[in-house]
């Protein structure tokens, strides 16, 4: 009786982990390691990499033998506290470009849920029939190596002492830093109204600076309220120009009169380490044929930029603010090496953009300003 | 509501006018004894009531009522009442502030640009010891020391307590001392005086092994004063692989950049809303 009790648990409890296995996908996941055609390889590739399963990733390549797999680990899951180390492979959808018997690519969308938002990625992967099943030969990964050196870095820093409570009322406080919106620009967008522009800090110290926009009704009274939020650089070195960029959802610029702006700024401690420069700026198609504008980010000082954001102003003819985009990068800035990045650019302000300019806003971990 | 508040202090005073007299002087200086006389007899109590102090003491009518000076430290009006047993008197006289003794002294801004007409505000609060404005006139130097050049002062006489003045900025840079000045007190703070915007950015070029380095000229204002370090300028290389840019701070006095390029490239340059020169480099042969 006890002996076909315990027989018994035994079988349900192997049949319980069983149904388990099969509703946790285990069944498609083991149906598509035999991969029978190419996007079935390319989905289980992206499966086990969105799980993090990088060993069965690994396994599942082509081109193993070229790949180190600590390298491939440090690609897909980041490194250096750049904002892919903050970042999950939230979905993916593939589609095929073209096959032959034994060669196929497969184009693969990656959506990416970061602490900055959703993050898109484009990948052409190529797929190889090796025996009996398909396997994605992946791009060998481009692991920068900074040679050891030294850098010098001697920048200049600002640190600010304010007034502290026990003065006496009258004692000479230091001034908020002087900025000035040059510019400032209403767009109207299929679902929105954008305000857009430029700001300048005149001063000679750093500011803090932070744009809000009001659009007001024929009668003056506000209609919405925005403020810039990331779409700004917030800290402006002495004469540094940024672009800015609110956006009003769900309005249309027939209800709005005129727009009040509102400029504030703080006198901040800042460094004006490091420099980033950013090359071969060129306006562009991605693989998905919409208009963006590429080119590479080097930064020119010794510490590592974990989070770097690429803001651009867009200008017409006539040198008028247009739009202003940005995008982050998901590498992190070593020293001397060149990261590349692509922001979207709309196709109908594309058409009209004779020029642009380009600013990085910066994140260091282990920023000491 | 005022109606029914007049009634009863209209009441109150009736009351007060029948009981003894009371003849305070007509302005007392803050922080100063005096006495106020009396008239009548026997015991009363007298109140003192002022901006930010009430006294109560026992006196005896027909004496010269002696008031410390701790008492009427706070200028304003003050109500003098004794009440005795055929009622309240009551006499209202005025403390005025003391001699000039301190200064709350603004100068605005702390930071600014050079050669600007009217940009220095100063102004300066003139208060006795006891911190009471002092609302009569008087005069307020205001010493200028300029970081070159001779210092000079302006005289300005304070209006109702207040003393002010606007001058513009010199044109050379560096810190400006200005000392407010009243009778003991003297109040010191420095403003800024700092570059305006660069004047005649231009930049130069040379190639090194893998790009090319671009320097500003030492970078000044209209004015020959440095514009300060840290001082953003931008410089802009464009080329057939398409435009590179660099935001480089000044940095003892000329802003550098190394640009990777190796064609040839046209490179200009600006700082704020200024713009310079512009150069072209050729290819490396």
């Amino acid at each position: 009786m006890r002996a076909g009790l315990s027989l018994l648990i035994l079988v349900v409890t192997a049949v319980l982990v069983g149904m388990g296995w099969v509703q946790s996908g285990g069944m498609a996941r083991q149906e598509m390691r035999s991969a029978g055609t190419p996007q079935e390889a390319v989905e289980s590739l992206l499966s086990d990499i969105q799980a993090r399963k990088w060993d069965e990733a690994y396994a599942q390549l082509a081109n193993k033998s070229d790949i180190d797999k600590s390298a491939l680990i440090r690609e897909l899951n980041g490194s250096d506290g750049s904002l892919r180390t903050y970042s999950n492979l939230q979905s993916f959808s593939i589609w095929p470009l073209h096959a032959t018997a034994d060669k196929a690519v497969v184009r693969a969308r990656l959506t990416w849920s970061s602490a900055v938002g959703q993050l898109n990625n484009v990948r052409d992967l190529n797929v190889e029939h090796v025996g009996s099943t398909w396997k994605v030969a992946w791009p060998k990964p481009n692991v920068p190596k900074v040679p050891p050196q030294v850098i010098p870095v001697n920048y200049l820093r600002w640190d600010v002492i304010g007034r502290s409570a026990s003065d006496d009322w009258g004692v000479q406080n230091v001034d908020t830093p002087s900025v000035r919106i040059t510019s400032m620009n209403a767009v109207e967008r299929p679902d929105r109204v954008v305000i857009v522009g430029e700001i300048v800090n005149e001063d000679t110290v750093p500011a803090y600076v932070a744009i809000n926009a009001t659009l007001l009704k024929e009668d003056g009274s506000p209609l919405d309220q925005e403020g810039s939020f990331d779409l700004i650089s917030h800290t402006l070195l002495p004469k540094q120009v940024s672009p800015y960029r609110i956006d009003f959802p769900g309005f249309h610029l027939k209800q709005v009169k005129s727009v009040r702006m509102d400029a504030k700024a703080l006198l901040i401690s800042a460094s004006a380490d490091p420099v980033i420069a950013v090359t071969d700026q060129k306006m562009d198609r991605d693989s998905l044929g919409k208009n963006v504008l590429r080119g590479a980010l080097v930064n020119q000082s010794g510490q590592t930029v974990n989070i770097a954001q690429v803001l651009a102003a867009y200008y017409d003819s006539n040198g008028k603010v247009i739009w202003v985009s940005d995008g982050y990068v998901d590498n992190a800035l070593l020293p001397q090496v060149p990261v590349p990045f692509a922001v979207d650019v709309p196709d109908d302000v594309a058409s009209r953009v004779q020029n642009y300019h380009v600013l990085v806003n910066h994140y260091s971990i282990n920023k000491n300003s | 509501m005022r109606t029914i508040t007049h009634l009863m202090l209209s009441v109150l005073l009736a009351a007060m006018a029948s009981a003894a007299d009371l003849r305070p002087p007509a302005q007392v200086t803050a922080g100063s004894a005096f006495s106020i006389s009396s008239s009548g007899s026997g015991d009363a109590t007298f109140y003192l009531v002022g901006p930010s102090h009430v006294l109560k003491r026992q006196v005896k009518l027909g004496q010269a009522i002696a008031v410390d000076g701790d008492h009427v430290q706070t200028s304003g009006r003050y109500l003098a009442i004794a009440c005795g047993s055929d009622g309240c008197s009551s006499a209202p006289f005025y403390v005025v502030a003391g001699e000039p003794d301190r200064l709350s002294f603004l100068l605005h801004p702390s930071r600014v640009p050079v050669s600007r007409g009217d940009a220095i505000n100063a102004t300066a609060f003139v208060f006795d010891k006891f911190r009471n404005l002092v609302l009569k006139p008087v005069t307020v130097d205001f010493r200028i020391t300029p970081k070159t050049g001779a210092p000079f002062t302006k005289t300005v006489k304070s209006d109702r307590g207040v003393a002010w003045m606007k001058m513009a900025s010199t044109p050379k840079e560096g810190p400006v001392k200005v000392i407010a000045t009243v009778a003991s007190a003297a109040e010191p703070r420095i403003i800024q005086q700092v570059a305006s915007d660069a004047c005649n950015l231009r930049i130069r070029a040379s190639r090194t092994a893998k790009s090319v380095l671009i320097e500003t000229d030492p970078v000044r204002d209209c004015s020959g004063n440095a514009v300060p370090d840290g001082t953003i300028v931008s410089f802009t290389a464009i080329d057939s692989n398409g435009k590179t840019t660099v935001d480089a701070p000044i940095k003892k006095g000329v802003a550098r950049a190394e640009l990777p390029l190796t064609g040839g490239a046209r490179i200009s340059v600006a700082s704020g809303v200024v713009i310079g020169n512009e150069i072209t480099v050729g290819g490396r042969s």
